[in-house]
Order: structure tokens, then C-alpha cells, then sequence
């Protein structure tokens, strides 16, 4: 037993008795269950959107991508600020349309705009596709900040399973209030946690952020700026262009945009969100702190820049309240994605094959399909390799495809057609896995400019993507046209 | 003014094509390097510019729907 462990199981339990208790007066309908009754105002909406900002992927990611790589970690900061500007516009027509219809998950929103219980499907697997390695992803981080926060006395393995048992749990019983309510432990917790160590880190040991950077700069020359090549300008703007256009394409970012009350709720985040993001430069300086500090990670092991700095810092208990923070930041975005992959199953896959299925059959499906989902998530987490990982990367390229069909279905004159969608999305999303899968990029070509190589190669997915749309679309309607002159 | 609403396009411009500029550490700004500051600035002016686009859209205005 040591200082760390009482406040690590203290967030786990903290936990399960917000998730469990987030279900008090309410009746567990689908409607409750998945879209919160959609009567959540600005601060559980805000804490919802937030929420998949302050993921593991940021807390130990962010620093970790600080550490290793430098300036390219700044394009978190960018893309998440342009994707909440887009919100404003994008997001109010999507909450409105799903409340008129009564919409569930983001591929209801598909089959309802473009009438094909067929791209219903192909938008449900797409999402799962990309939602199960999100959801591996949080685990694993678990199973990182539980085993090193703990000093090792926790193996990973039993903090992996105990997350999921944890989350599943209260997911089933309380579904998306389960959620908010522990979102607001979980946002506390990090803003006071992150906000501390970003300002006392650089401080401790460079005696400022001034010098801090200085240091850097003489360490390591030309680490806080863009480099030429790889990670260059090319690639930050084409990266931070395509990661905020997909930012809601998310299916559970998507879903909690069905939980507002009100469209304004939703516009009034707008505002606020960007001022929120901040909170990822104290993350960054964490990492900075740590290149001269801990030096010699490498590989994957860069994601631990945070804990053994951490560790090499502050008393065991310290590290214990980090490590609480961090396995809330693990479940509560676990939280979501479960409840948002055990709809679009029970909703837009059982459903589909059986469309007598009334709601309270789909709605009792999909808790029973919470701890199937997590505990095929926790497999994949124990026993999978590198494929994961490849996985994971393509899982923004995946959802970023559904992007052009959705936002030319808000239009008041839709110019895709169900088929043009169709064979866009599909001819986004197999280009997008021939490129993860085969490891292309355009460095494979040498004849291209420079510039060129280094842009994002999910940009190449996406105007293919747009083309086929267009093109399928025109054809169909052309198709389309004389029949229905027929027809009249 | 309703067309207000179109500098919503300045954060894409000074995010996207704004970097092309800044790339470089010195002068730091408030201990950041140049870059970093950059967007960061830009991040509370478009706080400020959603601010502004909300206060001017009539859909904010009188009774919620």
C-alpha cells in the first residue's frame, strides 16, 4: 500500500456512485437513456462537448506529443478552436432536425435525410469501426496512468478490467446522465490538476515559462517551431483543416449534440469552448518540462512524460490525485463512446434487421450490449497488437468521410443524392484503408514537390471522397429526372 | 447584420494559412515562443469574434423555440 493507491481507487468509486446515482427520477427510456430526454442545458452539454477534449489521449498524449515531437502537439489547440466555430453554424440545424424526427444516433440522422436504411448501415459500421479502437485506446491509457501513478502495485491488466467492470456498470444503469454527472468530477478535477502543474512545473525548474523555452531552444534548436519537413507547415494546415471538419463527425460528439435543450445552448458553447481548450498549453508545458527533466523517452513510451515527471516531482500521494484525474479522464469519455457504440448496434444494426423491434426491445438490447462492447474493448486492449494502432489512426480519416454527405444534407436544396452519398462515403472510407493499411503516403513519391509530400494524406480520401459524391449524385438525378416526368 | 456572421472565416485564416507567417521562436511572447503565441492569441480573439456573432444573430434574441 502506498500514498497514491487510496485517491486512485477514490476517482474509481467517486465514479460509480455519481454514475449510479445520475440515474435518480428519471425512467430509462431510450430516449433517456441515449439523448439525456434531449433536456440537458449549457453546462452539461458544455461538460459533454468538452469531455472529448480532456480524453486520455490529451492528458497523456497531449504532454506526450509536446515532449517528443514539439511544435506539431500545437495543432490541438488549432483545430479543436476551428471546429467550434464551425459548431455554431453546423451544429443548431442538426439538433433541431433530429429533435423534429426523434433521432437517436447519428446514422438515424442519415437514414432520416437521405430515406436509405442502407446508408443507415454503412454509417453505423463505419462509426463502430472507428469508435471500438477510441474505446481500446482509453483503456490502455488506464491501464498506463493506474500501473505507473500506482508505483506498480496495480498491475495494468487488473486496473483494465476494473475501469471497464466500472463503466459498463454504470453506463447500463443511468446511460448518458451517467455521464454528464461524472463529467463534472472528471472537469474539476483536471482543470484544477493541469492548471496547477502547467504553471508550477516550468517554474520549479526553469524558474519561468521564458526560460523554460530558452532552455529548449538551446537544447534543442528549432523544437518549438515547425520543421521544414515531415511535420512541416504543409502538414499543420492540411492536418488542422481535416481534424476540425471531422471533430463532430464523431458519433458520440454527434449524439451529444442530441442531449441540448435548446439550440442556443449550443451556440452559447461556441463561445465559451475555445477559452476552454486552453487549459491544453498548461498540458503542453507539462511536456515541455519534461524534455530536459526526464529526458531518453522514446517510441510510446513518450506518453509517459507527464507521470514520471510527476513521479520525479511530487510525493507518492500527488501523484495519486494525477492519477485519479486521469482515470476519470478515461472514463467518462469511455463512457460515452460505450453508450454511443451500444446504440448504433441495438438502434441502427438489430433494428435494422428486425424493424418490428419497438424502442423498449432496443432500448433493453442495447444495455445489454454495454459490457459485450467493453468487453470485446478490453480483449482488444490485453491481446492486440500493432493492428490497433493502425486502426485508431485511421478512425478520424473514417469518420471525417462522413463530413461532405452531411453537411450538403443541411442545405435547404440537397444536391447529393442517397446513391452519391453512398459511393462517396464508401470511396472515402476505402481509400482511407488502403492508405492505413498498405502505409502509403505521398513521401512514396518523390517526384511530387515537398510541400506536397508532407500534407495530410486523409485530404486525398476526402476530395475523392467529394468528387464521387458529386459525380454519382449528377448521374442519378439525371437517371432519376425523366421517370419522374414520367411519373407526374 | 446578418452578414456579421462571415468573420467566422478570420480564425480559419489566421489558424490555416496565419502559421505560414509565424513560424519562428523569437520574440517570445509572455514566455511562449512565437508560434505558440500566435494561436494562442487567436484563440481569445475568436472567442471574442463567436461572442460577436451571437450578440448580433436575431435566433438569440426574444423567445427560445
Amino acid at each position: 500500500m502506498n500514498g497514491a493507491l487510496p485517491f486512485i481507487a477514490a476517482a474509481a468509486l467517486l465514479a460509480l456512485a455519481l454514475g449510479f446515482l445520475a440515474r435518480r427520477g428519471k425512467d430509462m427510456s431510450l430516449e433517456q437513456w441515449t439523448v439525456g430526454g434531449r433536456g440537458f442545458g449549457a453546462i452539461f452539454v458544455f461538460l459533454l462537448l468538452a469531455g472529448e477534449i480532456y480524453t486520455t489521449f490529451t492528458f497523456l498524449g497531449g504532454s506526450g506529443y509536446a515532449y517528443g515531437k514539439g511544435a506539431p502537439a500545437y495543432y490541438i489547440l488549432s483545430y479543436g478552436t476551428l471546429a467550434y466555430v464551425l459548431s455554431y453554424f453546423m451544429l443548431p440545424p442538426i439538433w433541431r432536425y433530429a429533435k423534429e424526427h426523434r433521432l437517436y444516433s447519428q446514422s438515424d440522422f442519415f437514414v432520416r435525410k437521405y430515406d436509405s436504411p442502407t446508408l443507415g448501415v454503412i454509417v453505423a459500421i463505419v462509426d463502430i469501426a472507428a469508435l471500438i479502437p477510441y474505446l481500446v485506446l482509453q483503456f490502455k491509457g488506464l491501464g498506463i496512468i493506474v500501473e505507473v501513478a500506482g508505483y506498480g502495485a496495480i498491475s495494468s491488466t487488473v486496473a483494465i478490467w476494473t475501469g471497464a467492470i466500472v463503466v459498463a456498470a454504470y453506463v447500463m444503469v443511468s446511460g448518458v446522465h451517467g455521464s454528464a454527472w461524472t463529467a463534472v468530477a472528471k472537469d474539476l478535477l483536471i482543470l484544477i490538476v493541469v492548471i496547477f502543474l502547467g504553471m508550477y512545473l516550468p517554474h520549479h525548474y526553469y524558474g519561468g515559462l521564458a526560460s523554460m523555452f530558452s532552455a529548449i531552444e538551446q537544447a534543442k534548436p528549432g523544437f518549438t517551431v515547425l520543421p521544414p519537413h515531415g511535420e512541416s507547415l504543409w502538414w499543420f494546415s492540411s492536418t488542422v483543416l481535416l481534424t476540425a471538419l471531422g471533430f463532430y463527425m464523431w458519433p458520440h460528439s454527434f449524439g451529444s449534440i442530441y442531449t441540448a435543450r435548446s439550440a442556443r445552448v449550443i451556440r452559447k458553447n461556441a463561445i465559451v469552448l475555445p477559452l476552454y481548450q486552453l487549459i491544453l498549453l498548461f498540458v503542453f508545458f507539462v511536456g515541455f518540462a519534461a524534455i530536459l527533466q526526464v529526458p531518453g523517452l522514446s517510441g510510446p513510451n513518450i506518453d509517459l512524460a507527464l507521470f514520471k515527471l510527476s513521479v520525479k516531482t511530487f510525493d507518492p500521494w500527488f501523484v495519486g490525485v494525477i492519477g485519479a484525474t486521469g482515470v476519470l479522464t478515461a472514463l467518462v469519455p469511455g463512457s460515452m463512446i460505450l453508450m454511443t457504440a451500444a446504440t448504433l448496434i441495438a438502434n441502427n444494426l438489430y433494428r435494422a434487421l428486425d424493424p418490428s423491434a419497438d424502442d423498449r426491445r432496443v432500448s433493453l438490447m442495447a444495455r445489454l450490449l454495454v459490457p459485450v462492447v467493453a468487453l470485446v474493448a478490453v480483449l482488444f486492449t490485453l491481446k492486440g497488437g500493432e493492428t490497433i494502432v493502425a486502426l485508431l489512426l485511421m478512425g478520424y480519416s473514417l469518420v471525417t468521410q462522413l463530413f461532405p454527405s452531411l453537411v450538403l444534407s443541411l442545405a435547404q436544396r440537397n444536391i447529393a443524392t442517397r446513391e452519391g452519398a453512398v459511393a462517396g462515403i464508401v470511396a472515402g472510407v476505402a481509400t482511407v484503408a488502403v492508405v492505413s493499411l498498405t502505409g502509403a503516403n505521398f513521401h512514396k513519391l518523390p517526384w511530387l514537390p515537398p510541400e506536397i509530400q508532407d500534407l495530410n494524406i486523409g485530404i486525398v480520401a476526402l476530395i475523392l471522397n467529394f468528387i464521387v459524391l458529386i459525380v454519382v449524385s449528377a448521374v442519378t438525378r439525371q437517371a432519376a429526372e425523366p421517370a419522374r416526368v414520367a411519373a407526374e | 447584420m446578418r452578414n456579421i456572421r462571415w468573420i467566422a472565416i478570420i480564425p480559419f485564416l489566421a489558424l490555416i494559412i496565419g502559421p505560414f507567417f509565424v513560424n519562428r521562436v523569437d520574440p517570445l511572447i509572455l514566455g511562449l515562443p512565437f508560434l505558440l503565441a500566435w494561436i494562442v492569441v487567436w484563440i481569445l480573439i475568436t472567442s471574442l469574434i463567436m461572442a460577436v456573432i451571437y450578440a448580433a444573430d436575431p435566433a438569440n434574441r426574444g423567445n427560445e423555440s
